[in-house]
């Protein structure tokens, strides 16, 4: 197979096709190359129809990115000009924007021009690195792999004491004792971190606790094993992947690019309801502990809010409030959302500082 | 790579979706080519896209054609080898020593070797169909050993050795996206995404899948869930839903109902949650005689 071939001319493009992908963010690799020049021998090809299938079948774009795929289709075999913005040859950038999930949610009202551009130099102009908050960050990632909520899971460990006989042990003790087993071995039910949702609320009200929020996101992200985390302001996007980065401006630099509604208005309601709609998202949520950091404050009819959270509640395992104002222990919701949320989660606490942030969310596991 | 251009009688993306037809499946072209190719190549296929748009079912249709059996595997959270490859059966081998006494006995025998789908695939790779559904809801772990199986298409038991398959069984996976599959996993599939069908295509799906079902009151439902569709629903109906409504109402309007009010009496089989049936309680009426007139 490693000799040298001679490709013909109408191949090329089959084969730099790939490198193309690859420039352009898409996971394409060397044998999905091979398997694509191959597949379109299969096809004849006819039609140029089934070059583009094969391509899709192939290397196996994601829906939310089909956009980017065909435009760099377009480019590559039609000679057609990339009319969009196609994301820059950024090999080294190990996240991609999710331009999917950022157009999931439409304004309903006009975001202000240039916020983008704002968000970024506030982002970078607040400062927030009081010792206190990197030290309740560092409290954090020490103890939460063992104060995290868990759940028991589907597989078995052995035990001391368990429930369950273990049977291939005991066959093995038997086997070493001639068919003699003095004591029956046993197991019981592992226990698995329980997933993380994390919904950022950054609209206007919420401005001063946008970055205390993303770091805090940022910190959980690196000692969660299964976390999704959400920002909702006048839309709806996705930002787990940039936060995945473990060098943290990184991750902020890259969090605030995806995110274009920057202390905007607020519609919480409306966003969560884009959250519930879209079943992918709406999974995240099952049976996970939902963490939502947010004032609640609603511009308009607090019932979409209201019914929104009603649904949360019933798919999450529970749901930990944080808000600002929570921050006085005799606190009680003053708004009329807000007074039927209460009813609803599981506890609201005090988002209004990041130590406070830090205690609620490693005791939410403690039983209520 | 081992090419396989033509497999069982077809030498084509047409030929497929001719047989899928017979078979009573609707598949697109696009569907039609992944999967050809997916058999051309010996590349495990895999279908994601909304639960109810017909990834089982399109499995089912592939293994009917092919004239062989499926053996399915539904992953959850938590599945592991003993689910899905084998499992020794240990009550059988500890009786056995105790009833063989001083004579000598092969406790690892495949008399006491429990076959669970991905061995039993592996064993007759040219008979059966592997469906591996919903793979998204295994965890991590278990994708990982599964980028192992579908490279090789071995299993190694530690006690007896590696089986492993004689020619390339056919794979399908199917994800309902409720999480992303790891890249290493994609890139060994070749992949389709199901969307929604359009409505002419549906309306010939109904009347495929639902005998009872005439034409006309096809045309209806698929005009009538394409409208729902559109609202912002927590579950939005699949076309399962679609064949289900089209019969439940057609059952309906034989025993006396009146048509709009067949379709409203027999919502509950296609829209499933009570928020939903509320979000479009004043609505649903005007919705539903719009699609009908």
């Amino acid at each position: 197979m490693s000799r040298p071939v001679a490709v013909p001319r109408a191949a090329m493009p089959l084969l730099t096709f790939a490198p193309l992908l690859r420039a352009n963010g898409f996971p394409a690799s060397p044998d999905q190359s091979q398997s694509f020049v191959t597949a379109v021998g299969l096809l004849g090809p006819r039609r140029m129809d089934d070059l583009y299938r094969a391509a899709c079948a192939i290397f196996g774009p994601a829906p939310d990115r089909i956009d980017a795929f065909d435009a760099l289709y377009r480019a590559h075999f039609l000679g057609q000009s990339l009319s969009a913005p196609a994301p820059g040859p950024e090999e080294e950038q190990a996240f991609e924007p999710e331009d999917g999930a950022a157009e999931l949610f439409d304004p309903t009202e006009e975001n202000t021009s240039g916020a983008e551009a704002t968000a970024v130099e506030s982002l970078s102009g607040r400062s927030f690195s009081a010792q206190e908050e990197v030290e309740a960050l560092r409290r954090f990632r020490r103890m939460a792999q063992g104060r995290l909520p868990r759940r028991t899971s589907r597989r078995l460990r052995t035990a001391r004491q368990g429930t369950r006989p273990h049977l291939r042990r005991a066959l093995k003790d038997a086997v070493k004792r001639d068919g003699e087993l003095l004591t029956l071995p046993v197991q019981k039910r592992r226990t698995a971190q329980r997933r993380l949702l994390v919904l950022i609320d950054i609209s206007g009200s919420m401005k001063t606790e946008t970055d205390r929020s993303l770091r805090f996101a940022h910190a959980l992200m690196g000692v969660a094993d299964r976390c999704e985390v959400f920002t909702l302001g006048t839309r709806l996007t996705r930002i787990t992947r940039p936060l995945k980065l473990k060098h943290r401006t990184a991750a902020m630099e890259g969090a605030s690019a995806v995110v274009s509604d920057w202390d905007g208005g607020t519609r919480l309601g409306d966003a969560l309801a884009a959250f519930l709609s879209v079943p992918r998202y709406a999974g995240f949520a099952r049976s996970a502990c939902v963490i939502v950091l947010s004032d609640g404050l609603e511009r308009g009819e607090p019932a979409p809010l209201v019914s929104a959270v009603d649904r949360l509640s019933r798919l999450a395992w529970r749901i930990l409030w944080l808000s600002p104002l929570a921050a006085d222990p005799s606190y009680r919701p003053q708004t009329e959302a807000m007074r039927h949320i209460a009813q609803m989660v599981g506890r609201i606490g005090s988002g209004a500082s990041l130590p406070a942030v830090v205690d609620e969310v490693l005791n939410v596991a403690r039983p209520v | 790579m081992a090419v396989t251009p033509v497999i069982s009688g077809i030498a084509g993306p047409a030929d497929l979706a001719e047989a899928l037809r017979d078979a009573q499946y609707l598949a697109g072209e696009d569907l039609s080519t992944a999967a050809y190719l997916a058999l051309a190549l010996g590349k495990p296929l895999l279908l994601e896209g909304a639960p109810g748009v017909g990834k089982t079912e399109g499995a089912k249709a592939i293994a009917s054609i092919l004239g062989r059996q499926l053996v399915r595997l539904q992953c959850y959270e938590g599945i592991d080898a003993s689910a899905a490859l084998y499992e020794w059966n240990y009550p059988r081998q500890m009786l056995a020593i105790r009833q063989a006494g001083n004579e000598y006995v092969n406790i690892y025998a495949d008399d006491f070797l429990v076959a669970r789908p991905m061995l039993e695939a592996l064993r007759h790779p040219s008979d059966t169909v592997l469906l591996i559904d919903e793979i998204d809801r295994a965890d991590h772990e278990f994708e990982a050993f599964l980028l192992e199986f579908l490279s090789d298409f071995s299993i190694s038991i530690p006690e007896t050795g590696t089986v492993r398959a004689e020619v390339q069984p056919v794979v399908i996976l199917t994800s309902n996206r409720t999480r992303e599959l790891h890249e290493a996993l994609r890139r060994r599939c070749v992949y389709h995404y199901i969307g929604y069908p359009d409505a002419a295509r549906e309306a010939t799906i109904v009347m495929m899948r639902a005998s009872t079902v005439t034409r006309e009151t096809a045309a209806k439902v698929v005009r009538a869930v394409s409208a729902l569709r559109e609202e912002p629903l927590a579950k939005a109906p699949g076309v399962a839903e679609t064949v289900e409504w089209a019969e439940a109402a057609t059952l309906l309007n034989t025993q006396g109902s009146t048509w709009p009010l067949a379709f409203r009496r027999a919502i509950g089989v296609s829209l499933k949650a009570q928020a939903d049936v509320t979000v479009l309680a004043d609505r649903l009426d005007a919705l539903i005689d719009d699609a009908v007139a």
